[in-house]
């Protein structure tokens, strides 16, 4: 246990510093625009006065290493600062998209997650059949797919051909659970297959490459049957492996939130970032990049604790 | 990250890739893919009779005809001509940021993995802060910055996907570098350039191949995904991902235009990917990583 105390601290810590540096270059990075900033949000017809008073309030007269100071305090106690385009605080509309983000990944979590499970362990039952192949060829393909052609697909099939489901979710959390379910089914549809594919391959591949250590020859030997290997003897001392794999993937969805966000017009976290990526509104760039990189890193910390906490032999291994 | 077997499995990486062996017809049928389009990109604008630019109908989302067999996108171009010049810009760039990667990449590797001490301690760091932000906000923010164009997106590509070669080539170096036949050529007082040039870089290249061919399908798929929300390159110019931007809207009147720059990615990706299969299992040392 005192190995696992210590794992945590480290491991913490590690996240901790890797936080920090992503953050200097976050800041580093909104530093470097070419331009004053002030000058781009007034436009070009502001008189220098008037660029002069702007770049008082916004204190871009201060030293860069005072205000990356004030911008790490301010995102402590939720001041992102004002955003260049809405000239509203970022810390205003964060929560509202934030709340969003978080829901369309739990949902796709709480679907793809068993299912993805599911088909995984099947494939390992069923490991050199026909149906494993096959299997195999479709989670390869779906896995070698850019996130819009399953949500382009998707579209295709329930909105334009079927008309069940709408091609847009406006979603407002005011209406019904109904509406909320309706317009929040493709997105998560389209999220869920991303991640059942990765997911289901590499569980395949762990309870597979569990197949030869000696306890699945023995639990063989005994005679118990393919099933119950599987299921007790293989399953039972893949959890570790598997909870790390999951949590990987959660992390990797966030290249398909920003897809999907955008295709099917979620007002979430990605969709307000990528707008002002396009505004080059570095302050909303900024604080949605941290946040973003925020759940990453925890995301990763997590996978590598369950990695550790059920394989003794890596608590001890240097990080 | 810790190297434990899990973790390998859990990597896409061409050491240790998840599912059963493909048969080799397969790789036959992704290299005779690959091969297709590399010629559509290099011989197609010459042959094709309409310029990826030029207005052909008067109206958008012409159905397919004898004259443009895949129809016209929504300003009226020719989609076929479109298509096949997209092909180049997407080909040209995933390739040319490929090979920045692996360049910078393996060179570092291989350095981190000969040296050890503080140059790989360093390294290993810079890769660990790297890794430890999702690519696409990486490219987000570098576009935020400095706007979207051509170059950019080579550049951006490229630098994300630095840090996993450089972990992939260590590691492989790393298992070399303990081998007899190397710590021979050292006790001897073999130069660098012979260590890297003459024993390392022979030995590792079919897993590095490998990795090339993985990394640019992932690399296709980053760039097209940066050019569907409109972040990579610019119109009139097009790549496969900005052609399924610029004719989404379509899919809704029933045209299938977004259809075909999809289905070109998908092809490639996975032809790509097949072909990893292959080129992985012509040797796979003990270790994996990220």
């Amino acid at each position: 246990m005192r190995d696992l105390g210590r794992l945590l601290l480290t491991r913490l810590l590690g996240a901790l510093a890797v936080l920090l540096t992503v953050s200097v270059l976050i800041f580093a990075g909104g530093e470097m625009l070419p331009g004053d900033v002030a000058q781009i949000m007034l436009g070009e017809g502001a008189s220098e006065a008037e660029v002069a008073q702007l770049r008082r309030q916004l204190d871009l007269d201060r030293p860069a290493t005072e205000r990356y100071l004030d911008w790490l305090g301010g995102m402590a106690r939720g001041d992102w600062g004002v955003s260049y385009t809405t000239k509203r605080p970022i810390g205003e509309i964060l929560p509202v998209r934030a709340r969003n983000t978080a829901l369309l990944t739990a949902l796709t979590v709480a679907v793809a997650v068993p299912v993805a499970l599911g088909l995984g362990v099947l494939m390992a039952l069923l490991a050199g059949t026909a149906f494993d192949r096959a299997a195999s060829v479709v989670l390869l393909g779906l896995s070698a797919m850019p996130e819009f052609l399953l949500a382009t697909a998707g579209v295709l099939v329930f909105a334009v051909r079927l008309q069940w489901l709408p091609a847009i979710s406006n979603v407002s959390l005011a209406g019904t659970l109904a509406e909320a379910a309706r317009a929040l089914a493709l997105p998560v549809l389209t999220l869920s297959l991303i991640i059942v594919a990765q997911i289901a391959r590499m569980t395949r591949a762990t309870l597979v490459g569990l197949a030869d250590r000696p306890f699945i020859e023995m639990a063989h030997l005994k005679g118990a049957s393919r099933l119950r290997v599987v299921l007790v003897h293989a399953l039972a001392n893949a959890i570790g492996p598997l909870a790390n794999i999951v949590t990987l993937n959660v992390a990797f969805l966030v290249s398909g939130v920003v897809v999907v966000e955008t295709i099917f017009a979620v007002p979430g976290l990605a969709q307000l970032m990528i707008n002002a990526v396009s505004n080059r509104d570095m302050p909303v760039v900024e604080a949605c990049a941290m946040i973003f990189c925020a759940t990453y890193v925890l995301l990763l910390l997590l996978a590598d604790l369950f990695g550790a906490t059920f394989n003794p032999r890596l608590r001890r291994s240097t990080p | 990250m810790s190297d434990a077997a899990a973790q390998d499995a859990a990597q896409d990486t061409p050491l240790g890739r998840a599912g059963p062996r493909l048969p080799p017809a397969a790789a036959l049928v992704s290299l005779a893919l690959l091969a297709f389009w590399v010629l559509a990109a290099l011989a197609g604008p010459a042959l094709l009779p309409h310029g990826p630019a030029d207005f052909v109908t008067d109206d958008g989302f012409a159905p397919a005809s004898a004259a443009h067999p895949l129809g016209t996108d929504y300003l009226g171009r020719d989609m076929l001509a479109r298509l096949v010049s997209a092909a180049r810009a997407t080909l040209a760039i995933s390739v040319l940021a490929t090979l920045g990667a692996h360049l910078v990449g393996d060179t570092l590797g291989i350095l981190a993995a000969l040296r050890g001490g503080v140059v790989d301690q360093v390294l290993g760091r810079v890769a660990e802060v790297m890794l430890s932000m999702p690519k696409l906000i990486v490219g987000l923010v570098v576009i935020a910055v400095v706007g979207p164009s051509a170059t950019v997106l080579v550049l951006v590509t490229a630098a994300v996907y630095t840090a996993t070669v450089f972990r992939i080539s260590r590691a492989i170096a790393l298992d070399l570098v303990a081998l007899d036949y190397v710590r021979a050529a050292r006790l001897r007082g073999e130069g660098t350039g012979w260590l890297i040039f003459g024993e390392l870089l022979p030995n590792m290249l079919p897993l590095l191949a490998a990795d090339f061919a993985l990394r640019m399908s992932f690399a296709i798929l980053f760039m097209s995904n940066l050019s569907f929300l409109g972040l990579g390159l610019q119109p009139p110019a097009a790549d496969w991902g900005g052609l399924v931007r610029e004719n989404l809207e379509g899919l809704a009147s029933g045209s299938p235009a977004a259809l075909y720059p999809t289905l070109a990615i998908a092809s490639v990706t996975i032809a790509l990917n097949l072909l990893v299969d292959r080129l992985g299992a012509a040797s796979r040392p003990r270790e994996a990583l990220h």
